[in-house]
């Protein structure tokens, strides 16, 4: 289990290392030595994985670095726990990590040396802040990965610092982020009063000491749900995650994408004993789920810029995961989790490579007939949004369908939830393939110029496209339906960290269920996609005329149901008017007020002496003199 | 003894409040410098009075350092006193003040 150090530190170190010792390095090293550290981390990460599957079952390795804190009777250590939640999560981190690391050489390389390799120290320290996150024994070490990454995320958003909005977007994600976070240290707060500890080993079994169905745990559920929705993005924390879209194209990849924000997916699958206490927190965290994911991706179906529909699919991707953490199908879940990374960490390559072919361009309207142009984009793009749309055989399929199937069986579930988890599959399918249609379809709006000059991208932008494009049709295989095949690598492999669960075993007898679910998703998907091709890949005037007699509804999704508006209005003005006020009165008023005051009578007074006293006359001084020596005269022989 | 210490000391007291109000209030500098030498000197006396009542020689030791000192400060008072003369042309004590804040 040492391997865990290097798989840890390794990013560490070489995101120190290239801070301080970057700029005087050239580009190349840098990408170099920074790509080949995470992949190195990975290959470690690789070995643990192995070495933890050959531990018996409950697999699971406590590794304390060093012991950090005594606060009377609680210990808090800086301990890392390798089971096979954290084992898959480090794999995909380290290995998505690298092959973005790989993509970003390429795609940054217009950048200057100092911002390249602040850049590439930067995606390092994330991929640190991550693997504390997934790696941590205790909620503390928890918390602080927790904040790391939101650290890392604001950096890596305004990474463009010269630009207001990328800065402001990096303010605005780490500030929503702060309000998930009072929920999960308050959370933190409760664990530690209850248990005295923070060890999940010691909280996670001994759990039912909370009270099933107490107050107590609810509250405690929800806080923790709390800072889930804000790094998962849920409603209605999810508005800093489109406008995280301002960092570089590989960020977004790998962090709004792939990774940080399935923290909050992580954290519920963690703690899952605690969540499973109370059947409210449940309902309501699968609630929220189910409408983040439909008011997620109804935004999405009427957006332009390429990267903010991507951005949209993964808050309702997001959704779809918590609303399998919510019914308490944590492996389904997880599994989505698992095949979204890949795919959607290809579509956003796939959105940087198209953005890097026409010179940042983002905006679909503009787009159109790519197709010729960039062959391998356009292929791995289609398999990443085929497995987004769920089409029968990619893994986001085996994924989608899963959720939609535990969301209907559960005990938890309901036939509300599918509903809606239902409907959000069709406008999935009909927002990618407007997405797609209208990039690499039809004949091209762009400049006759742009066009010309736009090709394919080199091979380091190429290879890691290509790789994710395999794993996306491949990581299905891991999780294939029930009744195709009994080999469920991912879900044994899970077991032991969900054996408590009392599973609600829908999936063995009837077959037709499943089959018939299937069915419908699969003829969802087509509708959606041949809907869309009769709608976009072609010019034609329908788009427009259905915009215009649904223009209310069309401007209520284009502007996002007004959210950012609302909160504008609700929280930022008020607190800018209260705080204003507060600068008015009390700091400008009071406190400098007081300073102020002093200060101007000493003034006045040296003023007055300099002028009245110090007049130059010398029988003046000679009679201040005669007064002053008189007067201590008396003094001393009236106070004796 | 023809003369007590008290009337000794009340008679330097005089001298010295008159030499002090010349210096305040008048405004030619020699007469101010006249003024100041009664100071010193109300000083001296009262040195050497307290000084025989006592039986002590300090006093009257003490008494030539002042006088020497005076005498000192004379030479440099007078010299300021001539040097701002030539360039003024008048001696006014209270036109001299350039040097006020």
């Amino acid at each position: 289990m040492k391997t865990l150090y290097l798989v840890l530190f390794l990013p560490l170190l070489t995101a120190i290392f290239i801070r301080l010792g970057g700029a005087r390095m050239s580009k190349r090293a840098v990408s170099v030595l920074a790509t080949s550290s995470v992949f190195v981390a990975f290959g470690f990460a690789i070995m643990s994985f192995i070495a933890l599957s050959r531990i018996e079952p409950p697999r699971a390795a406590t590794l304390i670095i060093f012991e950090w804190l005594r606060l009377g009777s609680m210990s808090i250590d800086f301990s890392l726990l390798l089971d096979p939640l954290s084992a898959v999560m480090i794999c995909v981190i380290t290995g998505v990590g690298t092959l973005i690391h790989l993509y970003s050489s390429a795609y940054m390389e217009e950048e200057e040396g100092t911002e390249f390799a602040r850049y590439y120290s930067y995606l390092n320290f994330f991929i640190f802040s991550m693997l504390t996150l997934v790696l941590s024994a205790n909620f503390v070490v928890m918390f602080i990965g927790w904040e790391l990454v939101g650290v890392s995320s604001y950096l890596l958003i305004g990474f463009y610092r010269t630009k207001e909005s990328a800065a402001n977007a990096g303010k605005k994600a780490f500030i929503v982020n702060r309000i998930g976070d009072l929920g999960f240290v308050l959370a933190i707060f409760v664990l530690m009063g209850v248990f005295g500890s923070t060890d999940f080993n010691v909280i996670l079994p001994s759990a039912n000491q909370l009270g099933v169905g107490s107050v107590l745990a609810t509250t405690t559920a929800l806080l923790l749900f709390m800072g889930a929705m804000g790094k998962s993005a849920q409603v209605p924390l999810h508005v800093w995650l489109p406008d995280a879209m301002e960092g570089p194209t590989p960020v977004s990849a790998l962090i709004h994408a792939a990774t940080m924000v399935t923290a909050g997916v992580f954290m519920i699958s963690r703690c899952h004993a605690i969540f499973e206490l109370s059947p409210v927190a449940m309902h309501a965290i699968a609630w929220i789920g189910a409408i983040t994911a439909i008011f997620a991706a109804s935004i999405g179906l009427v957006q332009n810029d390429i990267k903010r529909v991507m951005a949209y699919s993964t808050l309702s991707q997001l959704g779809y995961m918590i609303m399998a953490v919510g019914v308490g199908a944590y492996s389904a879940g997880f599994f989505h989790l698992f095949t979204h990374a890949f795919f959607k960490a290809l579509l956003f390559l796939g959105c940087g490579s198209v953005m890097h072919a026409l010179h940042g361009e983002l905006d679909m309207t503009k787009m159109g007939g790519l197709r010729s142009k960039l062959p391998i984009t356009y292929w791995t793009v289609l398999v990443g949004c085929l497995c987004l749309v769920g089409f029968p055989g990619t893994s986001g399929f085996f994924s989608k369908d899963e959720i939609l199937y535990q969301v209907l069986t559960s005990a938890h579930g309901s036939i509300g939830l599918w509903m809606v988890g239902t409907l959000t599959s069709l406008m999935t399918a009909f927002y990618v393939s407007r997405f797609f249609f209208k990039v690499f379809h039809g004949k091209t709006r762009l400049d006759h110029n742009v066009f010309e000059h736009a090709h394919e991208s080199s091979a380091p932008m190429a290879v890691p496209l290509l790789a994710l494009a395999v794993l996306s049709i491949g990581a299905g295989l891991l999780g294939l339906p029930h009744f195709i095949s009994h080999w469920q690598p991912f879900e044994h492999w899970l077991a032991p960290v969900f054996s408590d669960l009392v599973r609600s075993e829908g999936h063995s007898e009837s077959l037709g269920l499943p089959i018939g679910l299937m069915a419908l998703y699969t003829l969802l998907a087509i509708s959606g996609i041949g809907v869309c091709w009769r709608l976009f890949a072609n010019v034609s005037e329908t788009p427009t005329k259905i915009a215009v007699s649904f223009s209310y509804l069309h401007q209520l999704l284009w502007n996002k149901y007004y959210i950012d508006e609302i909160y504008d209005f609700v929280f930022v003005r008020t607190l800018f008017g209260m705080s204003r006020r507060v600068v008015r009165w009390i700091d400008q008023g009071m406190i400098d007020g007081s300073i102020h005051l002093i200060s101007d009578s000493a003034q006045s007074l040296g003023i007055w002496s300099r002028e009245k006293l110090h007049n130059g006359y010398a029988r003046f001084y000679a009679g201040a003199l005669v007064f002053g020596t008189v007067l201590m005269l008396a003094l001393a022989l009236f106070t004796n | 003894m023809f003369m007590s210490v008290e009337f000794a000391l009340t008679l330097a007291v005089m001298i010295f409040s008159l030499g002090a109000l010349g210096v305040m209030l008048r405004r030619d500098p020699l007469v101010m410098f006249i003024c100041i030498e009664m100071m010193f000197n109300a000083a001296n006396f009262a040195l050497v009075a307290i000084s025989q009542y006592l039986g002590l020689i300090e006093g009257q030791a003490l008494v030539f350092i002042v006088i020497a000192v005076a005498a000192a400060e004379v030479a440099v008072g007078l010299a300021i006193i001539i040097a701002i003369f030539r360039n003024e042309k008048h001696v006014d004590v209270d036109a001299i003040s350039q040097l006020r804040g």
